[in-house]
């Protein structure tokens, strides 16, 4: 027995096998499938299968065998539709994220302050809509807020409005989609890290002087950084790249990324483009994490 | 044990000067009226009456769990009372918020902010004061001075020991020099060196700045060192109120008696009582002690004496004199501790006694061995006469 013999090998081994688990995981299902993707986003798109030129070929006399093009990425860069409906998604998904976030504070916060078991109520609530299915609760959104819908009959009865407003199929449907689905993701780590303060902390800034607000500036905030950090990146990243919210709910001019992507990929059949497209949408999104990551650091040194 | 206490009220000249509780005319500081805090049905401070006097280093003593933070708490304006009023400086506070009280408070989970620098923690309570930056970094720099912490300035919070927590928590209560400093166990977590600098620290400061402190400790000790007075406090309420050595000669009960030191307790009858003068007799042996206590008790009530053992004398000869409680025993068992030894001797009455000696003579044999017949003998007006 060797191996129990030498147990600080075995733990080695242990860790080893422990840390490259999660790199193995990004590395079959986020790398491997991006290498794909940014591939072709360099060949042509041809009418035949697959539905793009090859990276190289083999079979040319000349020896010009590269057949890679950044002709894609210069098309994204020309064609204003592109830069438009990019502008349009970090917007909307800026918006919905301050929405979020403004909404979501004062929920956790109150969570956390709620005694048990009510508290176990209250998280219950916030997760039980994942309980439905997600197209299922759009629709509901779409029912609700047509012509004839709940709220614009209960606009009319009530005399506020004459005539039923357009709500269905504007930009505010999409933020309302968007804040409604990813609510929960904010409040969630917010919950997290807010419930983890020290109520003394707050007691003995008050004690040294500082008014209730003051309180939440110097104390409160700095202290639950990390779980804003984490619940903006949570919703900011998936309504950027968002789809079925904006189809169903927004209007013609909603036009976001997701959207265009779709378009692409589906309906005009480009792949190359559309992967084009794809890889751009991740390079917006590593920004921002990337930032966040230095102000992390810089907070802790 | 705690032999001879210090009691300052008569050495410290500074900001309490005197004894103003003696005195009906003096205005108290801070001032609590029948004082209650609720918890559901638990009671966790039943209804207490305290005046505490400008400057004066006021200590509350007790058991885990009798209510001491809670009291603070009330005093900083983190629990709402149930019933009664606080009063600082004839200014009623039951309803003021605690960022206006005149008070300030070091909490006893230390709650140094995890996000600040040492430096930036102390800093804290002077910044929401508006003050210029220059008095600020110079009051900073006294204080880390004071905790003996100016190397570790920049440190954050997580990368310090309990004790430089400790200190770094007194500090930022202490910058603001407050009216009233309220401090819960400032100092149980430093080593004994520095908690007796710390110690002289607060007292200067106390001479000083004319701060009036309220020091929670269950140290009896550390209570008996700082305090101009100690307040003994049980299940919610306070069994004593008294100087040092008011709380350690004079103990009202068994548990005051108790708390501070040692003591020798007997079961006794009371013969007589007239103006003060007590004649009792202790149970079994009959030996009659007359001593003096100031409440009326009847004839044939029950009641105990106590003695410290410091005021017992132990020799091998018979004591002379009058006025000696005396009674013969055997050595039991003794602890040589250098400048004193405890004897545990045998009463004949069977009861065991403890008794602590100085020693002052030089020796390198043992002057009295296990099994020596000794004589036990101690001034009949040192015992003290306690009902329940
Ligand atoms: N928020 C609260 N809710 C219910 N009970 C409480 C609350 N705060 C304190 N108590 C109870 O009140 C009693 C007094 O508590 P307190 O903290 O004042 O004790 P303490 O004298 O400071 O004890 P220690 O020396 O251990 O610090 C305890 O029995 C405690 O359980
Ligand atoms: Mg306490």
């Amino acid at each position: 027995m060797t191996v129990i013999a030498n147990p600080g090998k075995r733990d080695r081994l242990w860790r080893t096998i422990v840390i490259s688990l999660p790199y193995a995981w990004l590395l079959l299902f986020f790398l491997a499938p991006f290498a794909i993707v940014f591939k072709i986003s360099f060949a042509d798109p041809l009418v035949a299968q697959p539905p793009f030129t090859p990276f190289f070929d083999w079979a040319a006399d000349s020896g010009d065998r590269l057949l890679a093009t950044l002709d894609n990425y210069r098309f994204l860069l020309e064609d204003k539709l592109y830069w438009v409906s990019y502008l349009k998604s970090i917007k909307i998904a800026f918006v919905s994220t301050l929405l979020c976030l403004l909404l979501g504070f004062p929920m956790a916060y109150a969570i956390a302050l709620t005694p048990y078991p009510w508290r176990n109520f209250l998280l219950l609530l916030v997760i039980l809509p994942f309980w439905t299915s997600f197209l299922l609760r759009v629709y509901a959104w779409m029912i609700m807020l047509g012509k004839q819908g709940l709220i614009n009959n209960l606009l009319v009865s009530s005399g506020i409005v004459d005539k039923p407003l357009q709500l269905l199929y504007t930009d505010g449907a999409v933020y309302l989609g968007i804040v409604y689905t990813y609510v929960p993701f904010m409040i969630l780590p917010l919950y997290a890290t807010l419930e983890r303060l020290d109520p003394d902390v707050h007691e003995v800034a008050a004690d040294l002087g500082a008014h209730p607000l003051q309180v939440f500036r110097d104390i409160t905030l700095p202290l639950a950084r990390p779980g804003i950090i984490a619940g903006c990146l949570l919703v900011f990243i998936p309504a950027l790249g968002e789809y079925v919210i904006p189809a169903l709910l927004g209007g013609l001019d909603s036009l976001m990324i997701g959207r265009t992507l779709y378009d692409e990929f589906f309906v005009n059949r480009d792949w190359p483009l559309a992967s084009a497209v794809a890889v751009v949408l991740l390079f917006i999104l590593i920004l921002p994490i990337m930032l966040f990551q230095r102000m992390q650091q810089e907070v802790e040194s | 044990m705690n032999t001879g206490s210090g009691d300052r009220t008569g050495v410290a000249g500074g900001a309490c000067s005197g004894t103003p509780w003696r005195d009906p005319k003096q205005q108290p500081f801070i001032e609590v009226r029948s004082l209650t805090k609720r918890f559901g049905d638990f009671t966790a401070v039943n209804n207490i009456d305290l005046h505490i006097y400008r400057g004066e280093l006021f200590t509350i003593l007790g058991g885990s769990g009798c209510g001491k933070s809670t009291l603070l708490r009330m005093l900083a304006g983190f629990e709402e009372p149930s019933e009664g009023r606080i009063l600082i400086d004839g200014l009623d506070i039951t309803d003021m918020p605690p960022y206006e009280r005149p008070v300030n408070m070091m909490f006893q989970s230390y709650a140094v902010f995890p996000h600040m620098t040492v430096e930036q923690n102390i800093a804290y309570g002077l910044k929401k004061e508006k003050l210029p930056r220059d008095t600020v970094r110079q009051r900073v720099k006294e204080m880390l001075e004071l905790v003996q912490l100016p190397e570790l300035a920049r440190r954050k919070p997580q990368q310090l020991s309990g004790g430089q927590q400790q200190r770094v928590a007194l500090a930022r209560a202490l910058i603001k020099r407050p009216k009233v400093l309220l401090l819960d166990e400032p100092l149980a977590a430093l080593d004994k060196k520095l908690r007796e600098q710390t110690q002289f620290e607060l007292m200067n400061l106390q001479d000083q700045l004319g701060i009036t402190f309220v020091v929670v400790t269950h140290d009896q000790e550390e209570a008996m060192t700082l305090a101009t007075r100690i307040a003994v406090m049980r299940a919610g309420s306070f069994v004593q109120i008294g100087t040092p050595s008011e709380v350690y000669e004079f103990p009202r009960n068994l548990y005051v008696a108790d708390f501070f030191g040692s003591i020798n307790i007997f079961d006794a009858t009371v013969i007589s009582w007239e103006n003060q003068d007590i004649t009792v007799e202790l149970d079994g042996t009959g030996t009659r002690i007359q001593t003096r206590h100031p409440k009326t008790l009847a004839s044939g009530s029950r009641c105990q004496v106590g003695i410290r053992p410091e005021k017992v004398l132990i020799s091998k000869k018979p004591p002379e004199g009058a006025g000696q409680t005396v009674t013969r025993g055997v050595v039991q068992d003794l602890a040589y501790y250098g400048n004193r030894s405890i004897y545990r001797v045998r009463s004949e009455a069977g009861r065991v006694i403890q008794v602590s000696a100085q020693n002052y003579q030089r020796s390198a044999e043992l002057l009295l061995e296990w099994d020596d017949e000794v004589f036990l003998s101690w001034d009949s007006s040192c015992s003290v006469v306690m009902t329940e």
